[in-house]
């Protein structure tokens, strides 16, 4: 990497690096959401239709029972996600064994050639260079969906919208000035929020606000808006299942167990029933 | 009529064998006859009285799968949330070691409080169960710190902000406030050396002064007898052969009864465990699966939903020490009730309406604490706590007045017990 290569030691230099900084940024921004030009030519056309408004309603709506939804969103994670996201309390190997995919299509197709498949799921970029890029280091997602909820997961990763003055080029609504780029705009396509300003009588005086009203579409993806829209719900539904690996075996024991103390406390009662006829 | 049952056989009868060896060397029988066959409790225990039984049956739960939680938890603010997950996700039978522990420790407490609620219902707490009610405060206060300590050890953020927010409480206290909440934490903020002590309180100190204060409380209660929903001594009636009249063995009438009990109870408990573990972030909060993190604040901290109504108290005075004094008077008000309470009967059920009004109002304030405390201390749940606050006081503080049978006169006590067998 060129930025860490660099000797920098006069100031002028580390002023020239934080150039460099910027421009890195702005490239891997470019990459993968190439903006400016898309978003001014496709501002002009009146937009299709609005849609988006009652964001803050939408379910993830997931299963984690759901096999083959589980699958998808696993091969999916590691190919968009797990770049720069690590899975670090997550073995491949007990990926391979809880979503039935067998071992050979486990170290074929989704363990890195350098991993093994009792490797916790590591990610690729360094932590040092991804600091240096987002400001932050990515976030491990291993229990993102216990902390944050799979509802808050499936609104912010439907939620990226065209916003030029931030440094990735994109904003988020579920969590504004989001330091993650608008990584998955290849499929879903670009889209631009359109707010409102909304008057609102406070205690001191009349305030004004932005509110978001609604989405309007820039650019198409590869997927449409439905497509995608399932796309998320299966890596939603994977992060879901990481959160807590067992989960779908625990509901399953849990019916035998309560089924079994349910016919004991019966049994029991009826015990005490034979017992107590003596008191008066 | 209870039933007589033979009495217990003396060991000295027997002549020999394994039974007689142990007896000659430890008085189990004795035990066994004193204190279960030969201790007669009321026979009118209601549903009230499950929750001394399940108590004990929670403390050994806690117990049991502590022990195992600390063969693979690691304490140290490198060590103590990953070795967490890994007890969730790769120790062979974890997860449900680990969610009992959690789902018992929020249990503990809901029986504790409807355990305490009902010695205000009955006046379990009046002559002669002082100190029965006293050392059972006790057990109250440690267990709120051992919940406390055990809470801060998944080092998930809410266990660093809730002891941040807990240990400077202390802080509050004129002169010494600072250098003591330095003495608790061992460093400049909550960090490992704080983990650790925690770790060493939790484990080892606290739960054996817990079974101690739990010994002495139950020989209190062997010595005064129950009290019962009837509020009458079934000591002071005594049939011919010398044993309460309205009183039945503890084993086995008490015995298979706690047994249904307990059967209740473990369903409940593994309806929490099996299906909803979190209990939608009441038992394992959202914010506690972020590792902790000294400069990122959770947007709401609260304590756990059992400290919430005090919490509420604390947060309804906008001085933080004054709201701190009053945290304290909260708690140990309970210790007061046996000489606060003037009523010449126990049980609420012979008492005016006077009594029941302010147990009332009591039952109100504590739920309205508790809710303000889980919400935001904005707008009307501050309100809501200002008004339980004052509410949940007036019933300590005006207790000496209105349960003076010169303002609530009582109903007559009837002789014997009111039982009505279901058959």
């Amino acid at each position: 990497m060129l930025i860490i290569d660099r000797p920098s030691q006069s100031r002028a230099s580390r002023a020239t690096m934080s150039g460099w900084c910027k421009a890195a940024v702005l490239l891997l921004a470019a990459a993968v959401v190439p903006y400016p030009a898309l978003a001014q030519e496709a501002a002009k056309e009146p937009a299709a239709s609005g849609f988006g408004a009652d964001w803050e309603s939408w379910h993830a709506g997931n299963s984690v029972s759901d096999m083959a939804s589980l699958q998808r969103g696993a091969r999916d994670f590691l190919a968009y996600c797990n770049g720069c996201h690590a899975l670090k309390y997550e073995r491949y190997s007990r990926l391979g064994q809880d979503l039935s995919i067998s071992p050979d299509l486990l170290q074929k197709d989704l363990i890195p050639s350098s991993r093994k498949a009792s490797d916790y799921i590591a990610t690729p970029m360094p932590a040092p260079d991804a600091e240096a890029w987002f400001g932050k280091e990515p976030p491990d997602l291993s229990l993102i969906a216990r902390s944050r909820g799979t509802d808050y997961l499936y609104q912010y990763l439907m939620t990226f919208y065209v916003d030029p003055t931030r440094p990735t080029g994109t904003n988020n609504l579920a969590l504004d000035a989001t330091a993650m780029p608008a990584v998955l705009s290849s499929l879903e396509g670009l889209k631009r929020a359109v707010f409102k300003n909304v008057q609102t009588r406070g205690d001191s005086g009349v305030v004004t606000e932005r509110v978001f009203d609604h989405f309007e579409t820039l650019a198409p993806g590869q997927l449409s808006r439905d497509e995608y829209a399932a796309f998320v719900r299966d890596i939603v539904n994977f992060l879901d299942y990481v959160g807590e690996p067992q989960q779908a075996h625990r509901r399953a024991l849990g019916v035998w167990v309560v089924l079994f103390l349910l016919v004991f406390t019966w049994l029991a009662w009826l015990l005490k029933k034979e017992y107590w006829k003596d008191v008066q | 009529m209870a039933t007589v049952v033979k009495p217990p056989a003396t060991p000295a009868a027997k002549p020999g064998g394994l039974r007689a060896w142990f007896y000659k060397r430890l008085p189990i029988e004795e035990f066994i006859s004193t204190q279960l066959t030969g201790y007669f409790a009321p026979k009118n225990f209601n549903f009230w009285y499950y929750f001394g039984v399940l108590s004990l049956v929670v403390l050994v739960l806690q117990l049991v799968t502590g022990i195992f939680l600390t063969m693979f938890y690691k304490p140290g603010e490198a060590t103590a949330f990953d070795s967490v997950e890994y007890i969730m996700r790769e120790v062979d039978w974890g997860w449900l070691i680990r969610y009992l522990h959690s789902t018992g420790a929020s249990a503990f407490f809901v029986i504790v409080y409807l355990h305490m609620y009902r010695a205000l219902l009955y006046g379990s707490y009046k002559r002669p169960r002082e100190l029965l009610w006293v050392i059972g405060m006790l057990v109250y206060l440690t267990l709120m710190a051992e919940a406390f300590l055990g809470y801060v050890l998944p080092w998930g953020n809410m266990s660093y902000w809730a002891a941040q927010v807990i240990v400077n409480l202390f802080g509050t206290i004129p002169g010494i406030g600072p250098g003591l909440v330095e003495w608790i934490r061992g460093d400049y903020g909550i960090a490992d050396a704080t983990l650790n002590r925690f770790f060493a309180l939790h484990v080892v100190a606290v739960p054996l002064g817990l079974l101690l204060l739990v010994v002495l409380h139950l020989v209190a209660l062997r010595t005064t007898g129950s009290n019962n929903p009837d509020g009458i001594e079934i000591k002071e009636r005594l049939g011919g052969d010398g044993k309460p009249v309205d009183g039945i063995p503890f084993h086995p009438y008490y015995t298979v009864k706690d047994m249904v009990g307990v059967g209740v109870f473990f369903v409940l408990l593994a309806i929490v465990v099996f299906f909803v573990p979190t209990l939608g972030g009441y038992f394992l909060e959202h914010a506690n699966f972020d590792h902790a993190d000294p400069f990122s604040t959770p947007p709401e901290i609260t304590p756990s939903w059992y400290f919430t109504p005090y919490y509420a108290i604390l947060r309804a005075v906008p001085d933080q020490r004054l709201g701190a004094l009053l945290l304290l008077l909260a708690v140990l008000a309970y210790l007061f009730l046996p000489w606060l309470d003037r009523s010449p009967v126990k049980s609420m059920r012979y008492r005016g309406w006077l009594s029941r009004a302010f147990l009332a109002l009591f039952t109100v304030s504590f739920l309205g604490l508790m809710y303000a405390g889980l919400n935001p201390p904005q707008g009307v749940y501050v309100l809501i706590g200002r008004i339980c606050t004052v509410g949940y006081f007036l019933y300590f503080i005006l207790m000496y007045w209105y349960s003076s049978p010169r303002f609530d006169p009582v109903k007559p006590v009837p002789e014997r017990l009111r039982y009505h067998a279901d058959h």
